[in-house]
């Protein structure tokens, strides 16, 4: 019998750390839109939260794309 | 190809087992998205069901032994092999009806350790396997996931504290979509695989296939479409838990509590520790109801929960073992085996009938007048 700590940890950190990126980038892209939102009800244009709103979203996807590709390869 | 009649019998049973497999495990990938009415629960069954058709295609990759080593696969007949997949069915029947997520992958090793002890002796099971593949899995599994979504819910939380919650609510649904999706996808590349595999190994020891062949095309296609089949069907009752009774499930909850078990599902699949896909996703709602706070966990639903898991491999197994004894005595064993695991399915079916869970009360709470913890 061979119990694998060692991986079992490895897959922890793993995919805490993952989950940790993935979440967080997502919560800032949920502020930045949020913060469009309040700043075009305030009369302003909002396009750098929602820039910054994109590339969170973007960066989510290609995340999620590599998570794809893991499962295919 | 002729097939000679056993042969023919664990490709149905195989099937069959797929099928309770698809239905039992939807609830994994989209009970926090009905929950939470990021997807309609026809629309959530149904995407899922193409996702796992789509992930039964994707992966090219075989399980190599019937058990993953579990059982010693030189003693492993077709006999064994159909009454393992009938404790298998039988347990997994039984633990939708009540309504329980346990893990199919278990019920499987179970019946098939039952059966193999019994037609080939204890020797043909080999336990410090079973402690490595499938004991240590059950333990670390709902805990990986739980300190995971924990963690992820509570971010999720913290970040968006400020930002409007109209924005938030409809964003994160997006999110739980996208989430839930990979979790699907994942799953059939899985679970499908391990049916896959089962068939294609009996086809080879009959000596239908050559030695170190893949699944022929048909073996594929109708592995995949018994566990859409079964996906699509809903396991509802399980949903039911899943969704609604362990905790209450906000959308930001259930997006943390997807990404957590679709990361914990990919890298343990990739860094070579296999975990189950159902005790991955119970630990991800359970972290994601302690990460956000006030959100209650019912740990008396939780402790059922544990109890299935824990029973799950010993029940399949003893059923998989009488099925076995019987199965041996000669083709009528088989038939008889067979005929009884039919009538047991119906039973259960209608059993169902007198207290039905559909899409339309999926999402309804407890009936009034039950206690929230029963």
């Amino acid at each position: 019998m061979h119990i694998d700590w060692g991986s079992l940890g490895l897959v922890l950190v793993v995919a805490l750390a993952s989950v940790v990126v993935l979440t967080s980038l997502f919560s800032f892209g949920v502020v930045g839109l949020s913060q469009r939102d309040s700043a075009r009800a305030a009369g302003g244009s909002g396009s750098g939260p929602l820039a910054g709103a994109v590339i969170c979203f973007a960066l989510c996807a290609a995340i999620v794309g590599y998570g794809i590709y893991l499962i295919v390869a | 190809m002729d097939f000679s009649l056993i042969v023919l019998v664990v490709i149905v049973a195989a099937l069959a087992f797929d099928f309770t497999n698809g239905f039992h495990d939807t609830a994994n990938a989209m009970a926090t998205s009905i929950a939470t009415g990021a997807l309609k629960p026809r629309v959530a069954v149904a995407v899922s069901a193409v996702l796992n058709l789509v992930g039964a295609f994707l992966s090219v990759e075989v399980a190599k032994t019937i058990s993953g080593g579990i059982v010693d696969d030189t003693k492993v007949t077709p006999v064994i092999i159909f009454a393992g997949l009938v404790g298998a069915i039988v347990w997994n029947l039984v633990t939708w009806l009540i309504g329980l997520p346990s893990s199919s992958s278990h019920a499987l090793f179970g019946g098939l350790i039952g059966a193999a002890w019994i037609a080939s002796g204890s020797d043909a099971v080999h336990f410090g396997k079973v402690v490595e593949k499938v004991l240590i899995p059950a333990l670390a599994s709902p805990v990986v996931a739980g300190i995971v979504a924990t963690l992820g819910t509570f971010l999720v939380y913290r970040i968006t504290a400020r930002a409007k919650q109209d924005t938030v609510g409809r964003t994160f649904k997006a999110g739980q979509i996208a989430s839930a999706s990979l979790v699907s996808l994942a799953h059939g590349t899985n679970d499908a695989q391990k049916t896959m595999g089962v068939i294609t190994l009996t086809l080879i020891a009959s000596g239908s296939l050559a030695p170190n062949s893949g699944p022929p095309l048909w073996v594929i296609l109708t592995a995949g479409t018994a566990i859409a089949l079964g996906t699509y069907l809903g396991g509802w009752r399980i949903i039911q838990t899943m969704g609604k009774k362990l905790t209450e499930i906000q959308t930001p909850q259930g997006f943390a509590a997807e990404t957590s078990a679709a990361a914990v599902i990919l890298t343990s699949a990739h860094l070579g520790f296999a975990l189950s896909t159902t005790h991955v996703c119970s630990g991800g709602i359970i972290g994601s109801g302690l990460g956000r706070k006030l959100a209650e966990v019912r740990w008396g639903v939780a402790g059922k929960m544990v109890l299935a898991w824990a029973l799950t491999l010993p029940a399949a197994a003893i059923v998989g073992a009488v099925a076995a004894e019987v199965s041996t005595l000669g083709s009528w064993g088989t038939v008889l085996v067979g005929l009884a695991g039919v009538v047991v399915a119906l039973g259960i079916y209608l059993a169902s009938k007198r207290n039905p869970v559909g899409a339309h009360s999926v999402t309804e709470s407890e009936p009034a007048g039950r206690p929230v913890n029963a």
